[in-house]
């Protein structure tokens, strides 16, 4: 019995580690990597869970970056639309066409859906873009995009009150959109890690030995269930719901990660 | 008897692989130039889109600078002609392409001169009405520029398939060949640019 409770302290313990490195990674400041092919490198799964904001060019504060992240989280949460907000302090392309390929890179939306909304500022280029995903384009028009661009954000960029314009500028695309995709988003599928599978083996292995060796006591043991059933939920915890949950980090991005959403050039560019 | 088993049971085996090597490499064509006809039909779109705008556009300009009637027509023109270049997506050729490209060229050349035209009228570039249809225009450009880039890579994709050794000993019988590419504008398909 000893040897069990051994077993599952150890096995627990191995369970909570990629939880926590999930959380160093979320709590680590945004830093813009770029691939081989010029655009950022698409953000850890974790991060798409944690982030909805990629305040690249530290135009926020971070409370004013988790305040808009909660926002675009919530209408997530009843939408399943993904608006992604980033700032950089240079584009050495042309903004509209660049935005378009992150944003179609990154896969933001719903991939059935294509309804991702990005917003991209350049703080140096003094631009602002908003990219409509395939599925929004109909109801978040180019035309309706300029306008966002030019009464809500352009006025408060002018003045460097670039929460004050983004958040202004997300209010009135959740209205333009309000009354489509009325939609829970689905649960990602995760997968396990190869690794986690071998060491669920290992362990089963580990427990029938023991159970097979332990002669009356194994048999009382298996009988009560206690353990297995300790172990899965413990483990799908941590595995999948731990970030949904919110907790104390979480709750700014997408539960379900960015969906595969595709981007066509849609939307508008205003300077400031 | 067992050396001809011997060599029977080679035979087979190349054989095998050989078939092996002909239904990958068929199947990944395949799958290569749908992709490309995908992209093609999203370009396609892109430029139908524009061709949507423009009844619209013109209407709204004529509103306020009616005597600018020859522009007008010219845009009216080359829409006209952009929109009766069709080509097959199933035999996309070099001298189709261009034709293609060409009278589309013709109507961002037409559109471009009608906007420069649209300078003059202050009134018409307050007209809300008029600067929407400049951000759907604007917009619309974009999306050309995205759908041709895609093209041109799912072409390029295909077309190193087909053309790579051994592929390309294999690629007529299988009826496989060459897609052809957008090529980059002489400055003629610059996207009209607003600034506002």
């Amino acid at each position: 019995m000893k040897q069990l409770l051994l077993i599952f302290s150890l096995l627990s313990l191995l369970w909570s580690f990629p939880a926590m490195a999930q959380n160093d990674i979320v709590e680590a400041q945004q830093e813009l990597q770029i691939d081989a092919d010029g655009l950022p490198k698409k953000p850890s799964l974790s991060e798409q869970k944690a982030h909805s904001v990629f305040d690249y060019a530290r135009l926020m504060s971070p409370e004013q970056r988790r305040m808009l992240e909660q926002k675009i989280s919530k209408y997530y949460d009843t939408t399943s639309t993904q608006i992604v907000v980033a700032t950089v302090n240079k584009v050495n392309d042309d903004i509209s066409l660049y935005a378009t390929e992150w944003a179609h890179k990154w896969g933001i939306g719903q991939k059935d859906k294509g309804n991702g909304v990005f917003i991209l500022v350049s703080k140096g280029d003094h631009k602002v873009t908003i990219r409509t995903g395939y599925g929004v384009e109909h109801l978040l028009t180019d035309a309706l995009s300029k306008r966002i661009i030019t009464n809500d954000m352009i006025p408060y960029f002018r003045k460097g009150q670039f929460y004050e314009g983004l958040n202004k500028a997300i209010d009135d695309i959740i209205k333009v959109m309000a009354g489509e995709y009325h939609d829970k988003p689905k649960p990602v599928d995760e997968g396990i890690p190869v690794w986690a599978i071998i060491l669920i083996i290992l362990i089963f292995i580990i427990i029938i030995s023991a159970i097979s060796k332990g002669d009356s006591s194994g048999g009382s043991w298996h009988s009560s269930g206690g353990g297995p059933i300790i172990f899965s939920s413990g483990g799908r915890s941590s595995w999948g719901g731990g970030s949904i949950g919110g907790g104390s980090f979480g709750g700014g991005g997408f539960s379900g990660g960015f969906g595969g959403g595709g981007f066509g050039g849609g939307g508008a560019t205003g300077g400031w | 008897m067992k050396k001809l088993l011997g060599i029977i049971g080679v035979i087979v085996v190349i054989a095998f692989f050989a078939y092996k090597f002909f239904v990958g490499f068929y199947n990944t064509g395949i799958e290569y130039q749908e992709n490309a006809k995908t992209a093609w039909s999203k370009v396609e779109s892109a430029y139908q889109r524009r061709a949507d705008l423009i009844p619209n556009l013109v209407n709204t300009v004529k509103g306020y600078a009616a005597h600018e009637k020859s522009t007008l027509e010219a845009v009216i023109k080359a829409r006209a002609a952009a929109t009766q270049t069709k080509i097959d997506p199933t035999n996309i050729t070099p001298e189709q392409l261009a034709k293609f490209q060409q009278a589309q060229q013709g109507l961002s050349g037409a559109l471009s001169r009608l906007l420069v035209t649209v300078e003059k009228y202050p009134d018409l570039k307050a007209d809300k009405h008029f600067s929407e249809l400049q951000s759907q225009l604007e917009g619309t450009e974009n999306r050309i520029k995205v759908e041709r880039d895609r093209y041109n890579d799912a072409v390029n994709v295909f077309n190193k398939h087909i053309k790579k050794f051994p592929g390309n000993l294999l690629a007529s019988m299988f009826g496989f060949k060459e897609m052809a590419r957008f090529q980059s504008d002489k400055g003629a398909e610059k996207a009209p640019k607003v600034e506002f």
